[in-house]
């Protein structure tokens, strides 16, 4: 196995004039969770496009699996599998039809495909419902779906992009540790685009983060957090009023300030910002009870890095 | 081998078109080719008789329909992927770029060739059951032959046509008027032509002509010329990477 599942080198994309994707370099090591983070239109799909060879690079270059994605598309597409922005199922099909028609176009021979298709159903708790038409299933179902026929064919990488986005909050985590056990149980690698980073948080071993079509920063969730250097406080006291939320917010060490009930919620853009808000609130006539600290968290990193760049 | 799992790649895309044609609801699902093989195979024979099988200019009526057939299905071929957004995910797969195109082609054919032959052989039937006391009338096998060829040649030509129209096309409403429009004009042109050269020049013609057996054999050979042609332009606009970026 290829101890490096994707490399990139200064790899970019322009659509006319618009740089979707800029100068990317980028390794991700066979094996693990990979999560590609950032915002809407941030590059995070054209990413994948390029990396899958549905889209030719227009600088750099990127190898998958060990094949270059310009000269070796197809045999890199012969290894992998996808759920892209769209769950792209067979809507008319049913979901046992939708699964087997992807071994079909993998050549799998059919006692194969029936197997597999028992096997993942039953893992996802949909086998029951296998001879249902997809059509009228929920979204978070689909995803799953989707997500099986990523799986079917046993590739030794996965391209998710943004499985849980559109999904309730129950059945994004549903299907964030489905994804988990899965990804350990085929033991493949995953390349996960998301938005949500307390989903990035849990699931991934290591993440980038990308913003404007540039990749900021890449290293494992916890420590991509503890290096921002950011921290948050949670100050519990009386004489809250929006007066006070406005003028912690406005200085120059806090990123943000919000009221929860008794609460003052605080960012902090720097290690020596708690002293500054005391004396502040202090000054104010607000008087503190108690005052929590909280580490940096990988919101507060990907914060930082997209203002940075801003 | 290439050439088998090649052909087992374009027989797998080809039978998730026909699951998916037969799944669809109203006309253009099972209800559509029930109407269909009602009316060619059974009300429009009887109404006829005996000349709907025996009439000399069956075949150039028979050659439209496989035609007309796969002119209602291949404007779905990439625009209802597209819709439907499903073409991506396709796109995604390891088949070629060949195996998607002619996969498509074929389901497409397959369909127009099938419904043909259904109903050819349930108005056979049906006409010899009606009229079974003046005995048995069958199809000229020099007749049967040409609509064969008439109608596949020119299913391919319309099934090139309407998989170029459908790459490029937004949506499938506006893929189906496209090819819809395509196939008038293309249908009417040599009519119009035809209409357009001076009386002598056909007079001429008609007095050099060869036999219309060999009037059939030129029309094919230059119907499956036009085929190779409208196959080599639709196999070189249909590039993975170009679908995605537009």
């Amino acid at each position: 196995m290829n101890p490096i599942a994707i490399r990139t080198a200064s790899l970019g994309r322009r659509f006319g004039a618009v740089h979707a994707l800029d100068d990317v370099t980028l390794e991700v090591p066979s094996g693990i969770i990979f999560g590609f983070l950032g915002p809407n239109g941030s590059g995070k799909t054209t990413t994948i496009r390029l990396l899958l060879g549905l889209l030719e690079a227009t600088e750099g270059s990127a190898q998958v699996l060990g094949f270059d994605t310009r000269a070796d598309a197809a045999a890199i597409r012969e290894r992998t599998g996808a759920l892209l922005e769209h769950c792209g199922l067979y809507e008319r099909l049913t979901a046992g039809e939708n699964l087997g028609l992807y071994g079909r176009f993998w050549r799998m021979p059919r006692a194969d495909r029936r197997a597999r298709t028992a096997e993942l159903l039953s893992l996802l708790d949909l086998y029951d419902r296998r001879d249902e038409i997809v059509g009228g299933w929920s979204r978070g179902m689909k995803q799953q779906l989707a997500i099986a026929r990523a799986l079917y064919h046993r590739p030794s990488l996965v391209f998710l992009d943004e499985p849980t986005a559109g999904l309730d909050p129950l059945a994004a985590v549903a299907l964030r540790d489905r994804l988990a056990h899965l990804a350990e149980s085929e033991g493949i690698t995953v390349f996960l685009t998301t938005h949500n980073l307390a989903e990035a948080e849990r699931l991934c071993t290591l993440a980038g983060i990308v913003n404007k079509g540039r990749l900021l920063a890449v290293a494992p969730p916890a420590q991509l957090a503890a290096g921002s250097g950011l921290a948050s406080i949670e100050i519990i006291g009386t004489g809250l009023t929006d007066a006070v939320v406005e003028m912690v917010a406005a200085l120059p060490a806090v990123s943000s300030a919000r009221r929860d009930g008794r609460a003052l919620m605080v960012g902090l853009t720097s290690t020596g910002g708690t002293t500054q808000v005391i004396t502040a609130l202090a000054t104010a006539g607000y008087q503190i009870e108690t005052i929590r600290h909280t580490a940096g968290s990988l919101e507060d990193a990907f914060r930082a890095l997209v203002e940075a760049q801003s | 081998m290439t050439r088998m799992t090649n052909t087992a790649d374009v027989l797998a895309v080809a039978s998730k078109e026909w699951r998916a044609l037969l799944g669809q609801r109203g006309f253009r699902g099972k209800t559509g080719i029930v109407l269909f093989l009602a009316a060619f195979g059974i009300i429009l024979p009887l109404q006829a008789g005996r000349a709907w099988i025996t009439s000399p200019s069956l075949a150039i009526a028979w050659s439209w329909v496989p035609m007309f057939l796969v002119s209602t299905v291949i404007a779905d071929a990439f625009a209802g992927e597209r819709e439907r957004h499903t073409l991506e995910t396709l796109l995604a797969t390891r088949l070629s770029d060949n195996a998607i195109l002619f996969g498509k082609i074929v389901a497409a054919i397959g369909y127009a060739g099938a419904l043909t032959l259904a109903s050819l052989l349930l108005g056979e039937v049906a006409v010899n059951l009606a009229t079974w006391r003046e005995g048995l009338v069958l199809y000229r096998p020099t007749t049967f032959l040409t609509m064969c060829a008439l109608g596949a040649g020119g299913s391919v030509f319309v099934a090139a046509i309407g998989v170029l129209i459908s790459l490029r096309a937004p949506t499938v409403r506006q893929a189906q008027q496209a090819v819809s429009g395509t196939i008038v004009v293309l249908l009417f042109l040599p009519w119009v032509a035809v209409r357009l050269v001076p009386v002598e020049w056909k007079r001429t013609a008609i007095a050099a002509a060869p036999s219309t057996s060999q009037l059939a054999v030129i029309g094919v050979g230059a119907l499956v010329l036009l085929d190779i042609g409208a196959l080599a332009f639709a196999m070189r606009r249909f590039r993975r990477n170009r679908l995605i970026a537009d």
